[in-house]
């Protein structure tokens, strides 16, 4: 199955490593990627706060070239790996569908630049396509050197579930934990799983630049609780949540006076180390901090399946 | 109303059909209510100059006596001989003006009521709008009026005997009610137990006063009171018949003790071959163990034990001594026993199924189910009660004491994500648990509150007793528990979430033990109570009453009375009032001895009727017979409701209506279009 995919701005900066390996995992698992051609930003910024209708007609832009990249299908399925892309994209579907006042007047935005809407276009998250679609019997069949009992703490973040995502519970979610047992590993069970990073990505955009003192608490109530219940690493869907919970550990352990150094890395890497892909390929080599216990490293050629 | 000697049918005043149709029109005012929409002036002008209009009137209210004097002297001077009203709709005051029709020396049956308060005034923006279609529905009036016929009236004798179903407060003060007033009810209850949530608690708002103390009395004099048949462990699973005539059904489902032997001595249960109590005692919410063989609590009425043939080793495997058997002096085990069925005429029926809590476990956020601490408001009744799991203590799972308690109001209340309604009785019973914690065991207590909804005799004063006593109360809906600690002092503990919207800042409460005041809901089958007895609820499940301040305890289904919590959340004493009302609705009844039927039925034009049988399967109150010789249907015009389900189906227009032919109905549509 290849699917329409809709990178966002941000796998062309701090999310690249988690493009590299969800497009890695995916072909190993036999799927494709089809990036959409001239895509423009999802709209996810200030935005929704500002226009409504600009913001949706961003993304129903991108829907629309999703529709017309794919005649005839019904219906066109877009992944969007970003958690803000992913939730502004649901948004304009929603949108779009519900057929009001804004609708209307995307309708007509769209046709003035020659597109049209649909409603063919189907948002879909990483996480949905790859517990729903491939499924985690699948994946656990490929897995060639298991995790062995890596301590993960599953990191949803607020968006990916809520508020409109319907493929996971909005409160528990249990997809990524799901997959990590699958591949070997030992999801953390924790009462952080959809607490706001500080990213603050529904509110109107980064907040680090703007209240920097809030994001750090933020952040640092997740990274730290992690840590507390030892596990190894934070696996995250969303590259602003790693940006914030990665690239802030020195200034949190100043602010709070606490040595922190807990791995964050993205749920496709997880999945790509226990497929048997090499760290280079997953863009392991970008991440700030990467220092997985030796004993529960994938094990090279794998040992046995999980049980 | 007068009531008829001999045959049980009146017959009203002779009617010329063959004079012409003189109709009065009267316009009601309502106030502004539709006069300050529709101009009513320009409606008497209007019907004036309509066919067959001889009057046309307008007056502020047409209900009033004054209003319906109006009606009666028209008709009295000979200048009417049909009325039509334009007021609210029928379903306010049809009965009114039919009664006014009748008093002036007409069939009540030559009226015709247009709706243009609710259909027109209270619905429409534009005056002029409003006017046109008031105009319209005059016309449609006039026209079908002209068509009225006399029917006949029909009376029916009322059964004196009642039922009750649901043996709660409610259910037990309308049971005794009836009961003194000499009538015979049998109060059916599924549980082993009358008592109902009253039973588990124990103290009530806001007078703190003992639950057991001011129930058991009632419970006692249900069981000693002659006119009371009591049935528990025992459901109703058929109601059949109609106002004042109505078969019921009830299932008595086997306790495996023989009720009128046993004693309630409970040696029984000491004797059980399991010496420790082993299964999830329900009336302990799940806190406390019980045996296989049990009785709710020391007060259960009636006192006898229950064999709970799931965990009995007898029922399960064979093979026990039945030491139970041996430690009986009265012989009263019956361990063949099986369902047996009773069926009871009676007039007139009161539901009292009261309500079921609120799952707690569906609010993720709050933690019950994932973190022990964390309790709901019906599980803290049990440990505060003197006979429950802990006799009192508050002790909690892991078997520590608290020291800090954090109250969370409207759980599952007020969040359209959930029930969008107010419980009513949660801000109360908070406070009640609050003073109760407080005093046993000396823990800090916490309310989170989105609003203190304290409306009642005393109430207000009992929260401002909590205020000065020390309780803290933080106005903010919670947003979690969790036990993510951000400090020492939260290590370890439930920390609460809330913004404090008075200070206007987040706060994290830590806490040894969450109380989740859960709301109360319709039961779980209620929907199918509700079909079983014919009657309507509202959107959240709770059943509907006929007028929700007029009616409150009747239903849309004559007979059928409501009484507590089922009709929506209610505290005891409201419980207990309404409990009265319904018991003083059904002696009225019972005590006219007679109740009118519906006059509008339906028929079947038999030379037209070509005995496809339709009408027999969809006719929902079993009116309709087949004459197989005849091989036509007949209608039952005693049970018929005039629901009209058979004139619509019915493929050759051989069923039809009363008040609603075919030419009636027409002329009215001809009516309305004519003026549109």
């Amino acid at each position: 199955m290849t699917y329409a995919f809709f990178p966002g701005c941000s796998a062309l900066g701090t999310g690249r490593s988690y493009v590299e390996s969800l497009v890695a995992v995916l072909e190993k698992l036999g799927s494709g990627l089809n990036e959409l051609e001239d895509w423009n930003c999802c709209g996810a910024t200030a935005w929704p706060s500002v226009d409504d209708v600009k913001a949706v007609a961003l993304s129903a832009r991108n829907l629309a070239l999703a529709e017309e990249a794919n005649p005839g299908t019904d219906p066109v399925d877009v992944v969007a790996p970003c958690a803000g892309c992913y939730r502004a994209l649901l948004k304009a579907e929603r949108a779009l569908e519900e057929r009001g006042e804004v609708s209307e007047r995307v309708d007509f935005a769209l046709q003035t630049v020659g597109l049209r809407s649909e409603r063919r276009a189907r948002t879909r998250h990483p996480l949905d396509v790859l517990v729903n679609e491939i499924g985690v019997t699948r994946i656990g069949a490929a897995v060639t050197r298991p995790l062995d009992g890596l301590k993960v703490a599953c990191y949803y973040g607020c968006l990916v579930v809520r508020p409109y995502a319907t493929f996971d519970d909005t409160r528990d979610p249990t997809s990524m934990d799901r997959l990590v047992r699958a591949i070997g590993g030992e999801p953390i069970d924790w009462s952080m799983k959809t607490r706001c990073c500080g990213g603050s990505c529904y509110c109107g955009g980064p907040l680090i630049g703007a209240m920097p003192e809030a994001t750090l608490q933020l952040s640092h109530e997740l990274v730290k609780e992690a840590k507390k219940l030892g596990a190894d690493v934070i696996a995250t869907v969303c590259p602003l949540c790693a940006f914030n919970l990665e690239g802030f550990q020195d200034r949190m352990s100043r602010e709070f006076g606490e040595t922190l150094e807990v791995n964050v890395g993205f749920i496709t890497q997880l999945l790509g180390l226990a497929l048997g892909l090499d760290e280079r390929t997953l863009g392991i080599h970008r991440m700030l901090r990467w220092n997985l216990p030796e004993s529960r490293r994938a094990a090279q050629g794998g040992v046995h399946a999980p049980a | 109303m007068h009531l008829p000697d001999g045959d049980g049918e009146v017959k009203s005043p002779p009617e010329s059909m063959a004079t012409a149709p003189k109709v009065g029109v009267y316009v009601c005012h309502c106030g502004l209510n539709i006069a300050g929409k529709v101009d009513v002036e320009r409606l008497v002008e209007f019907a004036s100059t309509l066919p067959d209009v001889a009057v046309a009137r307008d007056y502020r209210f047409m209900c009033s006596d004054p209003g319906q004097e109006l009606i009666q002297q028209d008709i009295r001077d000979g200048l009417v001989n049909r009325v039509v009203v334009a007021s609210c709709s029928p379903l306010m005051h049809e009965a009114t003006f039919r009664g006014a029709t009748a008093a002036g020396g007409l069939s009540p049956f030559l009226f015709q009521m247009a709706s243009i308060r609710e259909h027109v005034s209270w619905v429409t923006a534009d005056g002029e709008e409003a006017t046109e279609k008031a105009e319209a529905l005059i016309a449609g009036a006039v026209r079908r009026v002209a068509l009225h016929e006399d029917l006949e009236r029909r009376q029916a004798p009322v059964l004196p005997d009642v039922l009750v179903v649901g043996g709660g407060i409610a259910g037990i003060h309308a049971a005794l009610t009836m009961a003194e007033a000499g009538k015979r009810v049998y109060l059916v209850e599924r549980e082993s137990t009358i008592g109902g949530h009253m039973a588990k608690f124990d103290k009530t708002f806001p007078t703190l006063d003992c639950s057991a103390c001011i129930l058991t009395p009632k419970m006692s004099a249900v069981r000693s009171n002659p006119n009371i048949t009591l049935w528990t462990y025992s459901d109703v699973v058929g109601v059949e018949g109609f106002t004042g005539n109505f078969t019921v059904r009830v299932r008595h489902r086997p306790r495996y003790v023989r009720e009128d032997l046993c004693t309630g001595c409970l040696a029984c249960i000491d004797a059980c071959i399991n010496k420790k109590a082993k299964v999830r005692d329900e009336w302990n919410e799940g806190l406390g163990k019980r045996k296989p063989i049990y009785i709710p609590f020391p007060q259960a009425t009636p006192p006898v034990v229950v064999v709970d043939p799931d965990e009995c080793i007898w029922f399960k495997t064979g093979k026990c001594p039945r030491t139970c058997v041996d430690a009986c002096e009265r012989d009263a085990f019956d361990f063949e026993q099986r369902e047996e069925f009773d069926e009871v005429k009676v007039g007139a029926i009161v539901l009292a199924t009261g309500f079921k809590t609120f799952d707690a476990s569906r609010i993720f956020e709050y933690g019950y189910g994932r973190y022990p601490n964390v309790y709901t408001s019906p599980e803290v009744e049990r440990l505060l009660n003197a006979a429950g799991p802990t006799q009192g203590e508050i002790e909690m799972r892991d078997g520590g004491r608290p020291k800090t308690v954090g109250i969370i109001h409207c759980v599952g209340s007020r969040d359209v994500k959930y029930n969008s309604y107010c419980s009513r009785v949660c801000c109360m019973y908070s406070l009640k648990l609050a003073h109760l914690i407080r005093e046993r065991s000396g823990a800090e207590v916490y309310n989170f509150y989105i609003d203190m909804r304290a409306p009642g005799k005393g109430y207000e004063e009992f929260y401002w007793k909590l205020l000065q006593e020390g309780t803290h109360f933080i106005r903010g809906r919670v947003a979690e528990v969790t036990d993510e600690a951000m400090s020492k002092e939260e290590e370890g503990r439930l920390v609460i979430r809330a913004e404090d919207t008075l200070i206007g800042f987040v706060r994290r409460v830590p806490v040894d033990m969450v109380v989740l005041a859960v709301g109360l809901e319709p039961q779980s089958d209620a929907e199918q109570v509700r079909r079983l007895f014919n009657i309507s609820c509202g959107g959240e499940g709770f059943f509907t009453e006929r007028h929700p301040k007029l009616a409150p305890v009747s239903t849309f289904t004559d007979g059928i009375f409501l009484a507590g919590a089922c009709q929506g959340p209610k505290d005891i004493p409201d419980s207990v009032a309404q409990a009265g009302a319904a018991a003083a609705e059904v002696l009225a009844m019972v005590d006219r001895g007679a109740v009118e039927l519906e006059a509008s039925t339906a028929f079947v034009d038999a030379a037209a009727c070509s005995g496809c049988r339709t009408c027999v399967a969809l006719c929902p109150f079993g009116a309709i017979t087949y004459d197989a010789e005849r091989k036509v249907a007949a209608v039952n015009e005693v049970v018929c409701k005039g629901c009209g389900i058979c004139v619509g189906a019915c493929p050759s227009g051989a069923a039809q209506q009363h008040l609603f032919t075919d030419q009636q109905i027409l002329s009215e549509i001809e009516g309305v279009l004519q003026y549109v």
